[in-house]
């Protein structure tokens, strides 16, 4: 509105009234500034206090490193170290699967896709961005379960020792992790493609290198920190990823292995919460406290790795 | 003068701009404690549906008669859901009177009836005998039973007790064991603090010995988990039993409410009400109180949080 009129006049007609705006707009964006903060603050300080006090009740081994999760017991135990490890490894793994299939996919996108084709498959990965997670679970219950549950009759076929999960098992959750963060991997490794400057790829074929040479001998090391900050994000919506997993991985506590059946950080506050009562539910937020530091740490890594990235471009 | 005006105008337009901002930095600001409180109501989740049943009957139960006076409850934390709703259809019903539950666990309920410090002592258990000769009477209000379900291709037709017990503590892991198909049992159960887990466990007396290979977090997951997995066994209350899966009979007495009733299938417990003394020795709001338990709207309240009335 006041751009229109600008040419004909300015609201700043004096002195006095140019300081009022100033004021008055600085005031205004400040105080939406602090929202935002208080927000952050009073989350992270909420996460603390009532997380904090079961660590020191129970004791930071006993619920850190503990392996037994029995918290109905007549003698509770709140071991949650299998939680951690079922996080840490199912994040891990699922990096591992999703990381190469979205690089390439994005390599495909940004280099080798006709253009056509790129406009087909560019929207497909958007829309696997806006699936809800319940959706994922879902699919992963009824598809991917039956299909673990076969091979895991033939594996485990003559071994007594081992508990048959019905499918609900940690590669059934790596799978979906792997699917989820595809997009995230995707898009911003694409992108990062995409902004290597136009000079190092055509020095680089000029000098008699293939396309495919080019790719991953200069474009990929050029897009480097792109692609990282692509594994970081990937790895921050695979850690606080709770809906889709609780469906499908069992979500009893277990030794992370590929069959058994596991639960996250995520997976266990989401299914414990709603009868959890006194030390149980103290212990429930101390595991949310967890999820929180790995989630900040991950946020800390992520913001050290893009001011890298900067440096290294201004150069 | 004409530049007087369009700044005047231009002066409006930024106040309503800020305006505009301000408003939006508040809308912001609500939205942060509602999305809280939802979350808070949303955890007990399971508990909603059951408690919503009662609160619409509360509506038309206005016409009260005129009781007043105060009913102390102390007991069974499996009898939380049934007493807190009681009280509150109670309360509703008869504003003169305040309901109070506390939950501290049977025997320290009928302990505290002993004492007299409660009205009622809530029992999810059969009164032992010292404990009737301590003063309490039984009053069965309710029934609570559990169904073992297996999917609707298994042929195992029913259980024992010992052979549910040993498939729930790992020890048997084959249907081949229990007179079925050479097929690898899938133990389904509830997550930790479950009201239903914890009647299982403690009617199996296994408390903290099951082997669990899935432990889900609600009724229906189970039911969909047991319908869609072959060779899965699992658990849940009596009234949700539909035709995608089968409920065995154990010890030979299939899971019917005659059957619970008659007290032949073995996964099931009275919820007891106990009074020191006889309810007609009680004061006018307890007895108010048993008769509506026994009227056709007590009865609906029963079986709304998924229990067997007493006929």
């Amino acid at each position: 509105m006041t751009n229109n009129k600008a040419n004909t006049f300015s609201i700043i007609g004096s002195l006095k009234t140019k300081s009022k705006v100033e004021k008055s707009a600085q005031v205004v964006f400040t105080t939406c500034a602090f929202f935002a903060v208080l927000a952050v603050f009073s989350i992270t300080i909420y996460m603390i206090l009532n997380g904090a006090p079961a660590l020191s009740k129970v004791g930071i081994g006993d619920i850190l490193f503990g392996t037994v999760w029995k918290p109905t017991a007549s003698e509770p135990s709140y071991g949650i170290l299998y939680v951690i490890l079922t996080s840490i490894i199912g994040t891990f793994l699922s990096i591992l699967v999703g990381v190469p299939i979205g690089l390439f996919t994005a390599i495909f996108l940004a280099e080798v896709a006709p253009r056509k084709l790129a406009g087909i498959v560019k929207p497909a990965v958007e829309l696997l961005a806006g699936i809800p997670s319940v959706i994922y679970g879902l699919l992963g219950l009824l598809l991917l379960n039956p299909v673990m549950y076969k091979w895991e009759l033939l594996i485990f076929k003559n071994d007594p020792d081992h508990q048959f999960t019905g499918g609900a098992n940690l590669i059934s959750a790596v799978i979906v992790l792997a699917i989820m963060i595809l997009p995230t991997v995707i898009n911003i490794s694409e992108s990062a493609i995409k902004a290597v400057p136009k000079h190092l790829k055509e020095a680089s074929l000029a000098l008699g290198g293939s396309h495919i040479q080019t790719i991953f001998k200069v474009m990929i090391p050029a897009a480097k920190s792109g692609i990282v900050t692509a594994i970081v994000l990937g790895v921050g919506r695979a850690i606080g990823e709770a809906m889709a997993i609780s469906l499908v991985s069992g979500s009893s506590v277990n030794v992370p292995l590929p069959f058994n059946s596991v639960r996250f950080l995520t997976t266990a506050i989401v299914s414990e919460m709603g009868y959890a009562s006194d030390l149980h539910r103290e212990v429930l937020f101390t595991i949310g406290l967890v999820l929180f530091l790995f989630i900040m740490i991950i946020n800390l890594l992520l913001t050290k790795v893009l001011k890298k990235g900067e440096n290294e471009n201004d150069k | 003068m004409k530049n007087r005006m369009s700044k005047l105008i231009a002066l409006l337009a930024v106040s309503a701009m800020v305006m505009g901002t301000l408003a939006g930095c508040g809308s912001t600001e609500e939205a942060a404690p509602v999305e809280e409180t939802v979350v808070e109501e949303t955890a007990p989740a399971e508990a909603a549906p059951e408690e919503a049943a009662p609160a619409e009957e509360v509506a038309p139960a206005e016409e009260t008669a005129d009781l007043s006076g105060s009913i102390s409850m102390a007991g069974s934390t499996s009898m939380e859901k049934l007493a807190t709703a009681l009280s509150e259809v109670f309360m509703a019903k008869y504003p003169g009177v305040t309901v109070t539950a506390e939950f501290t666990g049977s025997s320290a309920g009928i302990e505290s009836l002993a004492a007299g410090s409660v009205d009622i002592g809530n029992s999810s258990r059969a009164l032992k005998d010292s404990e009737k000769e301590a003063g309490a009477v039984e009053n069965i209000v309710a029934i609570d039973g559990i169904a073992v379900v297996v999917d609707p291709a298994n042929a195992v037709a029913g259980l024992t007790k010992d052979q549910l017990i040993g498939i729930y503590k790992g020890e048997i892991k084959n249907w081949s064991e229990v007179g079925g198909t050479d097929a690898p049992i899938v133990v389904v159960g509830r997550e930790a603090g479950s009201g239903t887990r914890g009647a299982f466990e403690e009617l199996l007396e296994v408390e903290d010995a099951c082997a669990y290979a899935n432990e889900l977090d609600s009724t229906g997951a189970v039911m969909a988990k047991v319908a869609s997995t072959p060779g899965a066994i699992g658990y849940v209350s009596l009234d949700v039993v539909d035709e995608t899966v089968i409920a065995v009979a154990l010890d030979e007495v299939a899971p019917t409410e005659e059957n619970i009733k008659a007290g032949s299938y073995f996964l099931s417990r009275p919820f007891v009400m106990a009074t020191k003394g006889e309810v007609a020795e009680q004061s006018e709001a307890v007895q108010g109180l048993f008769e509506f338990l026994a009227s056709d709207e007590g009865k609906e309240l029963i079986k709304s949080v998924g229990l067997i009335t007493v006929e």
